[in-house]
């Protein structure tokens, strides 16, 4: 049975696709190889993984304010999420993704998105109806 | 503006704040003073400049920003980028933004520390703010309002000339959620920064607000500098009160942190933050100052330190500062001392925003050394293996060629 999850509602279109998650923070440049699409910080918990085409679960935003432009510079090469999900977004990375058209939710209802949704997991997220659903 | 009667870049810009404003529940728009846009061309990238190029096309009208808009630094010193390693369609992607941008009426300050250089925001002054470490301070010290806004927002509110009202605007998110008492109060700027990265790294979140007692003598804009700069990059961390020091906190219950649990910060915390760097003995491949970007005493402190001195053969140096800081150091002679000692002094950028990771390979540059905590911190993911200590430690490793 699919699951549904309820959010603040985002920004961005619906998408569904594959969830990529870790109990670990986000910033585009900090912790990205945006040319080869992984991650590559070493210290960061999904470090080496592909990002491209995912939905990305994570606990929140953190660093600087680079993320907002550079969400948009990685979709317009194709290599890029496609959504963002966190427990709690900042500022900047709603603003990419406003930029980018790009889909991100936060505050979900039902605890930490993390321990939520786990990898793997085929997940679609409505950001305009703040809803996120997990197919089994 | 939405229905695009003032045409599509006021269009684009009012649709993009509301989006923004709706994800965090702003109730209108606030009118802004300034805004700040961090926008170098390693995050903007072709598509980046393209959409910004679009807009200086249009009829001056339906362009020119509304209000004084200025920019954090570039990627590219077109005075000084062959020499690093950084190639011609590198400057040509800059030359083509700052083409963009001055068609739009944005004044090309190239800064980080506009609050020591240019116009610091007011208290109570609403402003857009791009560059954490800009809104930090400006927040903390200044007492200004405004969220972090990243390039694509600074450049809204600069074509409409206000803001969502939501977050840091508001007085209930000023309030402190976390009390931090400092047992060991720092003393030189790098000092400052590890303390602010420790501070960040507990707060971990753009929505917590840290109050910090402990420190009871007034600390000088540079080392508020580092503090907030580090504390910003570690933590997202956009606002912080110090009790008696910054103008919001006069005592502990002004921002009501009197309800609040201190949590202890000892010389333990901050020897576990500088044990993630490189220690002594250590080779160093390039010692980088910046992040923020020197101010002109920072300027004269290091000058100072490198008077009479070589870097090592094997250690490059660079020096990253405002255009109008370097005008003055090289009025005043900083510039030749510390070129003179073997560093490279660039303006208008900062390291880690002029294609880190390109220059790094260009150069053969893996290992960093900096008394920036925060730029530590941000250079891990582009391949560095970075290094911490002091302004005057930092110096000794390049003449030496390893960490002393």
């Amino acid at each position: 049975m699919p699951r549904e999850l309820k959010c603040h509602p985002g920004i961005g279109p619906t998408v569904a696709g594959e969830a990529l998650t870790a109990a670990d923070n986000f910033s585009a440049r900090y912790d990205l190889d945006r040319i080869k699409g992984i991650f590559s910080r070493p210290q960061h918990a999904l470090a080496g993984q592909s990002y491209k085409d995912k939905i990305l679960v994570l606990n929140t935003a953190k660093g600087g304010v680079a993320s907002a432009w550079m969400l948009h510079e990685m979709k317009a090469r194709g290599i890029a999420p496609k959504a963002i999900l966190f427990n709690a977004a900042n500022t900047i990375l709603a603003q990419g993704a406003a930029l980018a058209d790009m889909a991100m939710c936060d505050r979900f209802e039902d605890g930490d998105v993390t321990t939520l949704i786990p990898t793997g997991a085929r997940v679609t997220v409505y950001p305009a109806e703040g809803r996120v659903v997990i197919e089994d | 503006m939405l229905a695009g009667a003032m045409g599509p870049a006021r269009q684009w810009a009012m649709d993009h704040q509301m989006q923004v404003g709706r994800m965090f529940d702003a109730a209108d728009m606030v009118p802004v003073s300034q805004a700040h846009m961090m926008a170098d061309p390693e995050s903007l990238g072709d598509a980046g400049v393209s959409f910004v190029e679009a807009f200086a096309g249009l009829p001056e009208p339906e362009r020119r920003v509304r209000v004084p808009m200025i920019t954090d630094p570039r990627g590219v010193d077109l005075s000084c980028y062959d020499p690093l390693g950084q190639t011609e369609a590198m400057a040509d992607l800059e030359r083509r933004f700052i083409a963009a941008c001055q068609a739009l009426g944005i004044m090309m300050t190239d800064t980080c520390i506009n609050y020591q250089t240019i116009m610091p925001p007011v208290f109570g002054d609403h402003v857009a703010y791009g560059d954490t470490g800009v809104v930090i301070y400006s927040n903390s010290v200044c007492g200004a309002r405004s969220n972090f806004e990243g390039g694509p927002s600074a450049l809204a509110a600069g074509l409409t000339g206000r803001t969502p009202r939501y977050g840091l605007h508001l007085d209930r998110h000023r309030r402190a959620t976390r009390r931090f008492l400092v047992e060991t109060p720092p003393v030189e700027l790098t000092d400052w920064g590890v303390l602010g990265a420790v501070i960040g790294r507990k707060a971990g979140s753009y929505w917590a607000v840290p109050v910090i007692e402990g420190i009871d003598t007034a600390p000088t804009s540079d080392q508020i500098k580092h503090f907030g700069a580090a504390m910003a990059s570690y933590g997202s961390t956009p606002l912080f009160h110090i009790v008696g020091v910054t103008p919001e906190a006069p005592d502990l219950k002004a921002v009501g942190g009197d309800g609040l649990a201190a949590e202890r910060i000892g010389a333990d915390d901050l020897a576990a933050l500088r044990a993630d760097f490189g220690g002594e003995g250590d080779k160093v491949d390039v010692v980088v100052f910046a992040a923020p970007q020197l101010s002109l005493v920072e300027m004269r402190q290091l000058a100072a330190i490198c008077a009479g001195r070589r870097r090592h053969a094997d250690t490059d140096v660079i020096v990253c500062t405002a255009p109008s800081v370097y005008a003055d150091a090289e009025r005043m002679g900083f510039n030749a001392t510390l070129q003179a000692f073997g560093a490279t002094v660039l303006q208008g950028t900062c390291f880690y925003q002029q294609y880190a990771r390109e220059i790094g390979e260009a150069n053969g540059w893996t290992r960093l050394l900096s008394n920036s905590a925060k730029i530590v911190n941000i250079l891990g993911g582009y391949g560095y293996k970075p290094a911490l200590a002091s302004m005057a430690a930092c110096v000794a490793s390049a003449e030496k060629g390893e960490i002393v």
